[in-house]
């Protein structure tokens, strides 16, 4: 059982929550993930860890509200506990010696974006963030974001905060201003990565992304969470979550993302008004 | 001594109904009666040699628990079943007993061998059913051994060296203990409360099961040793689950048995109110032979396909699976396509699967394996409509422990390498044994590994003063 200690709405469907999970926390690094179940009888979800502290013990877990696991675990505050809590699980981002790097991140992607940004200004690196969202309401980890980078872009759909546009604008933009990067790490939709893909790949810049598949065990054993990297099979529970972009086939993955929608669909609804009950 | 029981045949096991166990996942076989029990135990010659035990991978005495249960001894049968094996619930469901006890059971010469393993079944649920006494907690020797997965091998090593009174814990990777018990091996063939009695069973004898602990991520191998454990059993079991390298493999729709099974089990989604989706099929083609096909193939039935597909490339003879399991599957309406291969997994417009592309075989002559080896035959393509696919074609290793554990070689298959039977690693005090080294094979060889290695383990400790 692991303790929630704190519980914070970052915007209406994106929590976060630091949790009790000294063990995780000391292992822990930047594009690593964790499997929790929020109940004794609740699905494995897989999340990447947004942040942690190895001192006093704790990660921090930042989810946005999409399916039944995730509403479940929303329904949880401080001082409950999370029922189970397996990781950390996958290999961790390799940023060693990168000395300029643009990170992008896309949405509730920026929960997992950031810590890679934070590891790299540690290591002395130079960052570019670039951050989108769809309009200023959905924003999160502005002042984190901030915090860590020697520039950032913000970008929304909408235009009703920073700039109006796709991060892929902001990234071509700073491109085309003569900015060298070593590195493009985009973490955010799928659609999202594969388009920034794209682009880098005309400016010929290599680009990690980090994928995140349907999953069960997450260690290796049901192979639910397979995608194709340069024509091979790949496990991105022990293979990455982080791909080289230019690889990856984001079409298929978007494909075997959408298998369960139904049952997503018909679960949500189901749950809204039980999990509203509960609340109440 | 009891009268003998000459009978030929040894005493049918009643089952569910082939039509109404292939919509339901309660257990199949339902189990003797006290007197079905006795009276086969009355089959049983004793021979003096015991060709049955050797055929034991636990070395289970098995005239001796035998001629107890034909005593009305059940009690008696239980102590002697217990000493040898840490699941006796569990080996007399999926145990292979025609290769093993039975295979060499005198009986078996001229009729049916004695139904030992039916027999270990009805003595273990006896005990469980009437007695409440529980196993004790032995005394401490003050040593600390560290077992890393809570499977058949895992759990089997914890049982023995709780017995020799070593502290014992065990990490595993799941929310749940029991590994393949519980992921793997259907509800209709194992119930997964026994599974959960026998862990219950080996908690009472003191060995501590610590959930949701990945070895090689959270904790490495030396990590254990300096928390001050001074063996450590790897008991990791078999891994990632391998596909055909055909084109279509990533359509939805196609699975890995593991990932379909743990679905179906562990996430118990054939129950209507899980909350782990499953696809619902109508045709499903389910493809390998062995006992892992068998279960998903059942279990898709099951959970209200139509028509489902066992599709081999070699014959019906060559079939890895159990007879029984290939016997119970058919009863059950499975159909199968042997000597056929998948060359392409076909989808529609959304990326569903709405076919697949085989082409016939016929065998040749026989490859290292000692087997037939399956060739095309020319010009036999032919489509079979589906909308999911079970790949069952085995696994490899789990890479998570040997990257994490320096001086720990595998071949080049990924396994663990052993020195052999008591499954010494090449590093000093760390053993391995079950399909972390074998690659995937049966409940009871992993069992009998663990067995081998908890002696193993204590030897090593006791020598090192």
């Amino acid at each position: 059982m692991f303790k929630i200690l704190k519980k914070e709405e970052l915007n209406p469907t994106v929590t976060k929550m630091v949790v009790d999970a000294p063990l995780i926390a000391k292992k822990a690094e930047p594009g690593q993930f964790i499997i929790f179940r929020a109940k004794e009888d609740s699905e494995r979800i897989p999340l990447t860890v947004a942040d942690y502290d190895r001192q006093s013990g704790t990660i921090t877990i930042i989810f946005q509200i999409v399916g039944y696991g995730t509403m479940e675990l929303n329904t949880l505050n401080e001082g409950d506990c999370i029922h189970d809590l397996v990781g950390p699980l996958g290999r961790a981002s390799e940023i060693d010696g990168l000395k300029k790097v643009a990170v992008i991140g896309g949405g509730v992607g920026c929960a997992i974006a950031y810590p890679v940004a934070k590891k790299l200004h540690e290591n002395g690196c130079e960052v570019h963030s670039v951050v989108g969202f769809r309009s200023k309401d959905l924003v999160i980890l502005e002042k984190e974001f901030n915090s860590v980078s020697d520039k950032v872009c913000m970008m929304t759909d909408d235009g009703s905060y920073g700039e109006k546009g796709l991060v892929t604008a902001a990234l071509e933009k700073l491109i085309k201003e003569g900015n060298q990067y070593d590195e493009v790490i985009a973490i955010g939709p799928l659609v999202m990565m594969k388009f920034v893909c794209k682009l880098t790949k005309q400016y010929n810049i290599k680009t990690i992304v980090s994928m995140n598949p349907i999953m069960i065990d997450g260690t290796g054993m049901c192979g639910g969470c397979r995608i194709t990297v340069g024509g091979e099979t790949k496990f991105a529970c022990v293979d990455g979550p982080d791909f080289d972009g230019h690889q990856v086939d984001f079409d298929e993955a978007m494909q075997r993302g959408s298998i369960y929608k139904e049952f997503e669909q018909r679960a949500r609804e189901k749950g809204c008004s039980l999990l509203k009950k509960e609340v109440m | 001594m009891p009268e003998r029981n000459m009978d030929p045949k040894k005493c049918p096991m009643p089952s569910q109904e082939p039509n109404v166990r292939n919509k339901n996942f309660k257990e199949v076989a339902l189990g003797y009666t006290y007197e079905m029990a006795v009276n086969e135990a009355k089959r049983c010659l004793a021979c003096p040699k015991k060709p049955c035990s050797s055929g034991c991978p636990v070395g289970i005495d098995i005239p001796a628990f035998i001629s107890r249960v034909a005593e009305d001894d059940m009690e008696g049968a239980f102590k002697i079943l217990s000493a040898s094996s840490a699941l006796p619930a569990v080996c007399g469901r999926v145990c292979p007993q025609e290769t093993q006890c039975e295979g060499k059971c005198v009986r078996g010469i001229k009729g049916e061998s004695v139904g030992i393993g039916r027999l270990e079944r009805f003595v273990a649920d006896w005990h469980r059913e009437h007695s409440d006494e529980k196993p004790e907690m032995p005394e401490q020797n003050g040593h600390k051994v560290a077992i890393i997965g809570a499977g058949p091998s895992g759990l089997t090593a914890a049982g023995d060296l709780a017995k020799l009174g070593y502290s014992v814990t065990v990490y595993e990777a799941l929310h749940l203990a029991g590994g393949v018990l519980v992921y793997g091996i259907p509800e209709f063939r194992l119930p997964k409360s026994i599974v959960q009695q026998e862990i219950d069973n080996l908690k009472a004898m003191g060995v501590k099961i610590e959930t949701n602990m990945v070895i090689g991520k959270i904790l490495t191998v030396d990590e254990l040793f300096e928390m001050g454990f001074e063996a450590v059993y790897i008991a990791s079991g078999a891994g990632l689950p391998r596909f055909m390298g055909i084109p279509g493999e990533s359509l939805k729709g196609v699975y890995s048995a593991n990932e379909y099974l743990t679905r179906v089990n562990l996430m118990k989604a054939y129950k209507e109110d899980s909350k782990t989706p499953i696809k619902k099929s109508r045709n499903v083609a389910v493809v390998g032979g062995g006992n892992v096909a068998m279960d998903a193939a059942r279990s898709a039935k099951r959970l209200g396909a139509e028509n489902v597909y066992i599709v081999y490339r070699r014959g019906m003879q060559e079939l890895p699976a159990r007879a029984e399991e290939v016997e119970h599957a058919q009863e059950e309406g499975i159909i199968f396509r042997t000597l056929t291969n998948p060359v392409e997994v076909l989808g529609d417009e959304n990326g569903m699967v709405r076919g697949m592309k085989c082409v016939e075989m016929e065998l040749g002559e026989p490859d290292e394996s000692g087997r037939r080896r399956p060739i095309v035959k020319q010009g036999s393509e032919f489509e079979l409509e589906i909308d999911t696919m079970i790949m069952s074609i085995g696994t490899s290793p789990n890479p998570l422990i040997r990257q994490t554990t320096p001086g720990l070689d595998t071949n080049r298959h990924g396994c663990i390498i052993t020195n052999g039977d008591d499954g010494l690693t090449t590093r000093e005090g760390v053993y391995a044994g079950g399909d972390a080294v074998t690659g995937a094979a049966t409940v009871i060889l992993a069992m009998g590994a663990g067995k081998q290695a908890a002696k193993a383990i204590d030897k090593y400790v006791r020598s090192k003063k």
